[in-house]
């Protein structure tokens, strides 16, 4: 039977230590209690025994003290999903590639309910990464290999080799400069997850991608975030990663525009207003400008689609207009041309231009109009007949054309953009795609992960 | 109901047990270690200073796990080369649970008697065993020093040095570890649990932290 808890003697509060660094007699701090295996001397860079309480010197390191800026300066408190964490370590991580080295880095961060958690950084890209508490499955027979976890699947993106190179404050493991440790990244897209080995033993952790700005307000830093520079393995992106739904949803408004269009035009008026037939003598110099009868234009607002035919042989007519309501005296001002011409080459017979010619003239109120017309060709070439029908209400096939641009080319735009951004994220994976031409190009470190938890040996 | 009392045999001080089938318990004043007879408690040892450590729970924390409310009654401490960790014994309604809490890291297990266990020189990392039809891998094999007891223990727990433990995992976040303290060992069987899952009660306070 279980009795009522009421607590023996309490074992105290426990408190932030302050003592002395055994090897220069500065102040040092621990922040996370006795939670820290390992904390550094800030002044003489000696790595200490934090569980020691003579803090012996385990190893001391050469550096110079600003070295490394610290973004977030350790002691900074700053809030992750809901729970108060503290920085209280920084260390510097670094691979060679061609022997090139590229570093990047980690911020450790304490609570003393929930334990550690870490901040990695490189060129502005950050991500928020803890300890796995269950195993990945891996899958080594697809390449690159996977691991999946939750039900997620991950990518193998690279495997490195990163050695410990600057560090500063508190560890929770027993951490040296100059040690290393086998990395592979998996990606997911915005997540990663990442397995560190050490000897035998294998650390998995998940990183998950945060803008530089969510880490600014989260722990109320000042300025600005550094830009992140280039596209980082797991970093989101910032169009939809999911392009297919993008399609879905063309395919969607392209039904929608369809089923709409198929309405224009059955409920379309599509009704002639007015008809003229009318010669033009290119002999006769002067003015040939007139004007036609008065014509009703009935019900709501609509199109006016003006046509113009013409008998031109190897000819042209051009035709001035203006369309003007009577009562208003407002004037819709168009020129059109209606030109024909054939022949015969080496090439055989062509024909070139049309004997008609259709101009749509939106949005025109009801009323009564007329219209001007001024015919022009070239002087002499006989008598031109030709003919003006208008009809209102008429359906435009190219509004159509239109929308299903305006539908299409954004949709284009950010699959193009979207797969030149998975192109670019690839180009730096130990698994790029062969046309890349940088087949072996991991060259950026990849995101951490800290690794060590229970008995992970150092 | 009355709970089992007795006093110290070392400094006559009241003790109280909170769970009726506890086999042995710290005094709080002297630290003497008591183990219970037919007749009365036995001294067996004395609990030297406690290594500093920052668990957030204490004796008296409760909490709930599975839907079954528990308290913590008691702990072992060990230390291993990440420092120390505590394996707290729970009581829940119906028996003794471990919580293990390595630097905030939670785990809860239960006694697995009566399987098949490696020998702790056969086990080495990556390897795999099936217990109650799910598949563990050995995570860590950890060497610990013993280093204390607090409170009230299910069995004799306290003339220990070094001991083994072998840890697994699966793939469906499931724990188990393979205890080399006795002659025989024992196996647990659990899952890594998250803090606010367990909705603990009457938690340790840390400075600067309310």
């Amino acid at each position: 039977m279980v009795v009522s808890a009421s607590g023996p003697n309490p074992p105290g509060t426990p408190r932030v230590k302050s003592l002395n660094c055994p090897g220069c007699g500065a102040a040092i701090t621990l922040r996370s209690f006795s939670q820290a295996v390992t904390v550094v001397c800030d002044h003489c860079h000696s790595i200490l025994d934090a569980q020691d309480p003579r803090l012996t010197i385990v190893q001391k390191f050469k550096a110079a003290v600003d070295e490394d800026r610290r973004l977030i300066p350790l002691g900074t408190r700053g809030t992750i999903r809901g729970t108060i964490y503290e920085v209280v370590g920084f260390q510097r991580r670094t691979i060679h590639v061609d022997g090139i080295p590229y570093s990047w880095h980690e911020y450790v961060l304490f609570n003393p309910y929930k334990g550690f958690r870490y901040l990695t950084e490189y060129n502005g890209h950050w991500n928020d990464t803890s300890i796995l508490r269950s195993l990945p499955a891996v899958n080594d027979n697809v390449n690159p290999a996977t691991v999946t976890y939750l039900g997620q699947t991950y990518r193998l993106f690279q495997t490195t080799k990163a050695g410990t190179s600057f560090v500063l404050g508190e560890f929770p493991w027993q951490v040296r400069v100059g040690e290393a440790a086998d990395v592979s990244d998996y990606i997911s897209p915005p997540r990663v997850i990442s397995s560190e080995r050490t000897g035998k033993e294998i650390t998995w952790s998940m990183g998950e991608y945060v803008s530089g700005r969510d880490i600014w307000k989260a722990f109320g830093l000042e300025g600005n975030p550094p830009e992140a520079v280039g596209v980082y393995e797991n970093q989101p992106s910032p169009l939809s990663a999911d392009t297919t739904a993008l399609w879905l949803a063309f395919v969607g408004f392209l039904v929608a525009l369809v089923v709409m269009f198929i309405g224009f035009e059955s409920f379309a008026h599509n009704e002639q207003v007015f008809e003229g037939f009318y010669s033009f003598d290119t002999k006769v110099r002067g003015e040939a400008s007139f004007v036609t009868d008065v014509f009703q234009l009935k019900g709501h607002t609509s199109d006016l689609e003006l046509t113009t035919t013409s008998d031109v042989n190897n000819n042209w007519i051009y035709l001035n207009y203006a369309l003007i309501n009577e009562d208003t005296g407002q004037a819709y001002d168009f020129r059109r041309e209606v030109s024909y011409y054939h022949g015969y080459d080496s090439d055989g017979s062509w024909t070139e231009g049309s004997h008609t010619d259709s101009v749509a003239i939106p949005s025109v109120p009801p009323g009564n109009y007329y219209l001007r017309v001024e015919p022009e060709s070239d002087f002499g070439h006989g008598t031109i007949s030709y003919s003006i029908t208008a009809k209102r209400d008429v359906p435009q096939a190219s509004f159509f054309g239109l929308a299903l641009l305006a539908l299409l080319v954004p949709a284009g735009f950010i699959t193009w953009r979207s797969m030149n951004f998975e192109h670019l994220r690839w180009a730096e994976s130990d698994y790029a795609p062969a046309s890349s031409g940088d087949s072996n190009g991991s060259d950026r470190p990849t995101t951490l992960g800290n690794i060590f938890g229970k008995g992970s040996n150092s | 109901m009355t709970q089992p009392t007795a006093n110290c045999p070392n400094c006559g001080a009241k003790i109280v047990f909170r769970w009726s089938s506890s086999v042995q318990t710290v005094c709080e004043y002297c630290k003497s270690i008591l183990v219970r007879t037919d007749i009365d408690l036995k001294k067996v040892g004395q609990v030297a200073d406690l290594p500093p450590n920052s668990s957030p729970i204490q004796i008296g924390t409760e909490g709930v796990y599975n839907r079954q409310a528990f308290v913590a009654i008691g702990r072992i401490i060990y230390e291993y080369d990440q420092g120390t960790w505590n394996e707290w014994h729970l009581v829940m309604n119906n028996g003794s649970a471990w919580l293990s809490d390595a630097q905030d890291e939670y785990v809860v297990t239960f006694a697995a008697p009566g399987r098949n266990l490696p020998t702790a020189d056969e086990s080495q990392v990556g390897q795999r065993y099936t217990w109650d039809s799910e598949s563990y891998t050995v995570a860590t094999i950890t060497k610990a020093h013993y280093r204390g007891v607090e409170g009230e223990l299910p069995f004799q727990y306290w003339d220990k040095h070094d001991v083994v433990f072998v840890d697994l995992m699966s793939t469906n976040g499931k724990f188990a570890t393979v205890d080399y303290s006795d002659e025989t060992p024992v196996l647990y069987l659990g899952q890594s649990v998250e803090f606010d899952d367990l909705k603990f009660k009457n938690l340790r306070a840390f400075e600067g932290w309310s």
